[in-house]
């Protein structure tokens, strides 16, 4: 009686510590970048490849964008609220990321660069 | 002493490639239609008016020199388009007005009255075209001239740089009418394809605009933005980007980032210019006649 309690608690923790690691895998690493013109903070930022990230997006002053071309995903940054923005980059490299909402004269050099490692 | 080059010397020179190109604009099988004539038009792009800074220590001059310029052609083109970013952009509505007023002072020197306009996002992103529209009326529109259907498409009023559900809709209804090989032509000041989507030179979309007009097989779009000549097939679709009158910008991801190209003073105004459009009786092809702007 008292063994197969300790199994069943055994099995139980088990259990537990495999959601969790499941858990951890699908939680993404939340990135907060802040944009305001004409330039992002940070303007680098380094990933791993498969590592999935949560940019957390603000903006300082107007209505901005956040494009990562080589990988299809974009989002509007609105003043005001947290945008959020999904990327597991399923290739290595140095990427370009962007405004791409005409924000001003100085809007084209608008942009920063992601490392995937 | 005029620097043009009659257009119609220009033609016999283009087959040989010396000084023009002449692109076949996918409009083969058109019968010519009765009533149709040759004609061209001039296209002007990305003047910029108002900027200041080292790519053109003579931004206040390249633009009266384009007018004066085109005065001299030969032979007059039939009308004239703008295809954006007539002024530089800035934050300031009362400083943007003036920009608008002196731009269309100096372009009221042209000899041809039929002027056509465009915004580009400097001119229009920052205030959903206010003030282009208080100038010159509506950002989108279409005009016929001798058989051909010109469609004028605006996608930088949205600063997100979309055509925008509402256009895309006018768009439709407007093709709605066309035969399927009407001869059309598009102005944009944005590709209408992804380019270089690394620097901005993209469309959201686009590609819906593209759509619509593939079941047309006689299209072709001029347009600006790029600071350059570029030209490119979507399909059957031609696409062709003029030179600026300001600066002129690096081929696409040539280099790390889209900074203008340096100003020569061994060779000022290079890369900068503007273009004859050609549009011939049979409306198989276009030719594009280049002209550079001189000191």
């Amino acid at each position: 009686m008292r063994r197969s309690r300790r199994i069943v608690l055994a099995a139980g923790l088990l259990a537990l510590a495999g959601g969790a690691g499941v858990l951890a895998q699908k939680q993404p690493r939340v990135i907060k970048v802040s944009a305001r013109r004409f330039s992002f903070t940070p303007h680098e930022i380094t990933v791993r490849k498969g590592e999935p990230v949560l940019f957390e997006l603000t903006s300082e002053d107007i209505f901005m964008g956040m494009n990562i071309p080589d990988f299809g995903v974009r989002s509007d940054i609105v003043p005001g609220k947290t945008m959020q923005l999904a990327l597991t980059p399923d290739k290595a490299g140095t990427f370009t990321f962007l405004c791409d909402v005409f924000c001003g004269d100085g809007h084209e050099g608008m942009s920063g660069t992601l490392v995937v490692t | 002493m005029t620097s043009a080059i009659d257009r119609r010397q220009f033609l016999q020179l283009a087959g040989l490639g010396s000084i023009g190109v002449v692109f076949g604009s996918a409009l083969p099988g058109m019968a010519r239609a009765a009533g149709q004539d040759d004609f061209y038009f001039v296209q002007l792009s990305d003047t910029h008016w108002g900027f200041e800074g080292a790519p053109n220590p003579d931004a206040k001059g390249t633009l009266k020199k384009a007018v004066t310029s085109v005065n001299a052609l030969s032979e007059q083109p039939d009308f004239i388009v703008f295809t954006g970013d007539l002024t530089h952009t800035t934050d300031n509505p009362v400083e943007r007005r003036r920009r608008m007023a002196e731009f269309k002072d100096i372009v009221g020197a042209l000899r041809v009255k039929d002027v056509r306009f465009m915004p580009g996002e400097h001119d229009a992103s920052l205030d959903s075209g206010k003030a282009f529209k208080e100038f010159f009326g509506s950002t989108y529109y279409t005009f016929d001239h001798k058989g051909v259907h010109f469609i004028a498409l605006d996608k930088v009023s949205d600063p997100r740089a979309l055509i925008g559900d509402e256009q895309l809709g006018w768009l439709a209804q407007d093709l709605a009418a066309q035969s399927k090989d009407a001869r059309i032509v598009v102005f944009t000041h944005r590709p209408l394809f992804d380019l270089a989507p690394q620097w901005d030179w993209a469309t959201r979309d686009g590609a819906k605009a593209v759509e619509m007009l593939m079941p047309f097989t006689n299209v072709t779009v001029f347009y600006g933005h790029i600071h350059q000549e570029n030209h490119h097939m979507t399909g059957h679709i031609a696409h062709h980007s003029a030179k600026s009158l300001i600066f002129p910008l690096p081929a696409p991801m040539s280099q790390p980032k889209r900074d203008p190209l340096p100003w020569d003073p061994a060779n000022p105004y290079r890369g900068l210019g503007f273009r004859e459009v050609e549009a011939e009786d049979r409306g198989t092809r276009f030719g594009i006649n280049e002209f550079p702007v001189k000191a």
